[in-house]
């Protein structure tokens, strides 16, 4: 599903942080576009 | 979800288009999971951001939908704690609630 | 092995109601977006009173009147379950309002900057004469100087040359730009720096109203907050931390400042911990003030769920570090945790470098550690903004870590987090949650032979800074002293036992 795909971002620092989305859908083939994590506290 | 991220997935949907673009999110909570869902599909229902009545039309996941399409030890190493933490069904159904 | 002790904790709260409605960040950008919107005229009706601030429970645990544990037992939502005859001083220190407060920022002030009107300071000066700690303050005489009528005062908040204080809905003075065009000094720069410096020294004077520590036996001051100060050649020069001792007293010590965003505290205790236990400095006050810009950060969902503003108080800690005595809880400088640059950014990586590394390095299990104190916000506070309880949130990790490393069953992890967790109970300041806020009472847990160990997490989002994606995470234990102290080489004993190992040669070199 992923494969090809232009992917954005957008992590949580409480939740799954941006870079570690990252290793996931680049594993996956997705083309990662924008990546960022947010932080709420 | 952060305003200067709402600036920044609507200039993307402007180069990728909606149908190749999809965002991923990696929220904690389902209320804000959720919140993030719907701005990037209908506009910013807070009306705080550049997303303000917007419509983009862009589907978002959370990363715990995606688990089958992601390496198998990739994703253990990455998400697999996590998964014991967070409230794994309960974001996933608020998340698709915003995917039409 | 001589590890520094942790001799006394100090922690001041300042409820700031007239700074949440016009410095506090969500307010100013509302402002901005649309002066009329709902959430700013509906906001002053949801401000507590000072006497609802102090008897808010998660509030008289930060100053020690309660400790963490009891929460449990108080049913939620708190400021429903308000603790009747709570008063403003506590064990570890005390609660002050916006009145106060104000009066103090003009004490530390000491380039002019703060214009209070003439009534007013006449009042303030005479109720903080009273005041127990701050009545025979450095500087105190800043009171009896400089004051603005109302117009002139108004004037200057109308004309941007200054910002606004308030209390109780009356302008009653401003803080004034420190320069005619440098942005580093401008009036916005100024207020925070000058909230952080007040806030800071309160703490540390609380410390010392609390503990035997006298300002002259300090060495070395660090502060830890997450403010900036210096100009526009050198933005961030600094320091608070020498500031903040000035005006303390301590004539014999220096300081410096660390940054680390939220985790700024721990790297701090670190610091300190080294420079005690290396014999550098022998008393050293970690310390850091409260912060303008988070009061009221989520007041938009308390207001639109019919809540009280809870983040209305300014919080600020002082924590004394000196060499080991035999008594007083340790700090395991051989067990500091780190995320390093090369850790990795998953969640399991983050908390193994910053928990489990440290902790296999001594030898000890994750269930060997009683308490561990992450970020310790209040989640009657975070909860209805949508970001979740955030101490929970740490347990719960902690816990999946030791069910992955076959410490504890799966079907046990959460008997596990109600074992070693507590609720959060500070205010949503940044730093000021970080792990701190049960340093005063893992002490007196240790000291008491309730627990024996506890382990103090601080975590930073330097994504924020725009200069890294990095992380940043630091915690260190504090355990039960061993009762000994290490008096380290000592030349007679080793004199008196080559001696005997000479004899017990010579005895078989005869025997031959």
């Amino acid at each position: 599903m992923l494969k090809g795909k232009k992917v954005a971002i957008l992590g949580d620092r409480d939740g799954i942080p941006g870079p570690a989305i990252e290793e996931c859908v680049k594993s996956a083939g997705a083309d990662v576009v924008f990546s960022t994590t947010e932080c709420f506290v | 979800m952060d305003l200067e991220n709402q600036a920044r997935i609507k200039d993307l949907t402007d180069k990728y288009g909606k149908e190749d673009l999809i965002v991923i999110l990696g929220g904690a909570e389902a209320e804000a999971s959720g919140l993030a869902a719907e701005t990037v599909a209908t506009g910013d229902p807070t009306f705080a951001g550049p997303l303000s009545g917007v419509s983009l039309g862009l589907k978002a996941y959370h990363i715990f939908e995606l688990k089958n399409d992601v390496n198998a030890d990739v994703y253990e190493e990455q998400i697999g704690m996590m998964e014991m933490v967070l409230n794994v069904d309960e974001i996933v159904e608020e998340v698709k609630t915003y995917r039409k | 092995m001589n590890y520094p002790a942790i001799k006394g904790a100090g922690y001041g709260l300042i409820q700031a109601n007239g700074m949440l409605i016009h410095h506090g960040t969500t307010q100013t950008s509302e402002r901005i977006k649309n002066a009329e919107s709902e959430h700013l005229q509906k906001l002053p009706e949801h401000l507590r009173s000072f006497e609802d601030a102090v008897k808010y429970p998660p509030n008289q645990a930060f100053i020690g009147n309660i400790m963490p544990d009891e929460l449990k037992t108080i049913p939620r939502p708190w400021y429903e379950n308000q603790i009747n005859d709570a008063a403003r001083d506590g064990k570890y220190g005390e609660i002050m309002p916006e009145d106060e407060f104000l009066g103090l920022m003009k004490i530390v002030d000491i380039f002019d900057l703060v214009v209070l009107e003439e009534e007013f300071q006449a009042h303030i000066k005479e109720k903080l004469a009273a005041h127990l700690i701050l009545g025979n303050i450095n500087k105190f005489d800043n009171l009896n100087k400089n004051t603005g009528s109302f117009d002139e005062i108004n004037k200057m908040v109308e004309e941007h040359v200054a910002l606004p204080l308030y209390f109780e809905g009356k302008l009653l003075g401003c803080v004034k730009k420190a320069h005619e065009f440098d942005e580093a000094l401008s009036a916005h720069v100024m207020f925070e720096n000058l909230v952080a410096k007040a806030s800071a020294v309160y703490a540390l004077k609380l410390l010392m109203a609390k503990t035997d520590l006298n300002p002259e036996d300090i060495d070395y001051i660090i502060e830890c907050s997450e403010e900036a100060c210096g100009d526009m050649n050198q933005r961030g020069g600094g320091n608070f931390a020498k500031a903040i001792g000035e005006i303390c007293d301590c004539i014999n010590a220096t300081g410096s400042d660390t940054r680390s965003f939220c985790a700024g505290p721990a790297h701090a205790f670190v610091e300190a911990a080294a420079l005690v236990q290396a014999g550098v400095y022998k008393n050293v006050v970690v310390l850091a003030g409260g912060c303008t810009a988070k009061l009221g950060m989520n007041s938009k969902e308390h207001v639109k769920k019919g809540m009280p503003a809870l983040e209305d108080m300014l919080g600020a800690f002082a924590i004394h570090i000196a060499e080991n005595d035999g008594v007083n809880p340790v700090i395991r400088t051989d067990a500091v945790g780190r995320h390093r640059i090369g850790s990795g950014a998953s969640p399991q990586a983050v908390m193994t470098a910053i928990v489990t590394d440290p902790l296999d390095s001594v030898g000890y299990k994750i269930t060997d550690v009683d308490r561990y104190s992450p970020e310790m916000q209040n989640p009657e506070i975070t909860e209805p903004a949508g970001a979740g309880d955030v101490p929970q949130a740490n347990y719960k990790m902690i816990a999946a870590l030791a069910v992955k490393r076959g410490e504890i069953p799966k079907d046990k992890m959460l008997q596990a987090v109600a074992d070693f967790g507590m609720p959060g109970f500070a205010p949503t300041q940044g730093h000021i949650p970080s792990g701190v806020p049960f340093i005063g009472h893992g002490r007196d847990m240790i000291l008491a032979g309730k627990i024996d160990r506890a382990m103090i997490i601080g975590k930073g989002s330097l994504f924020l800074g725009r200069l890294t994606s990095l992380f940043d995470g630091i915690s260190f234990l504090i355990e039960k002293n061993s009762g000994t102290v290490d008096a380290g080489f000592d030349k007679d004993v080793v004199r008196q036992m080559i001696g005997e190992a000479m004899r017990d040669f010579a005895k078989t070199f005869n025997a031959q």
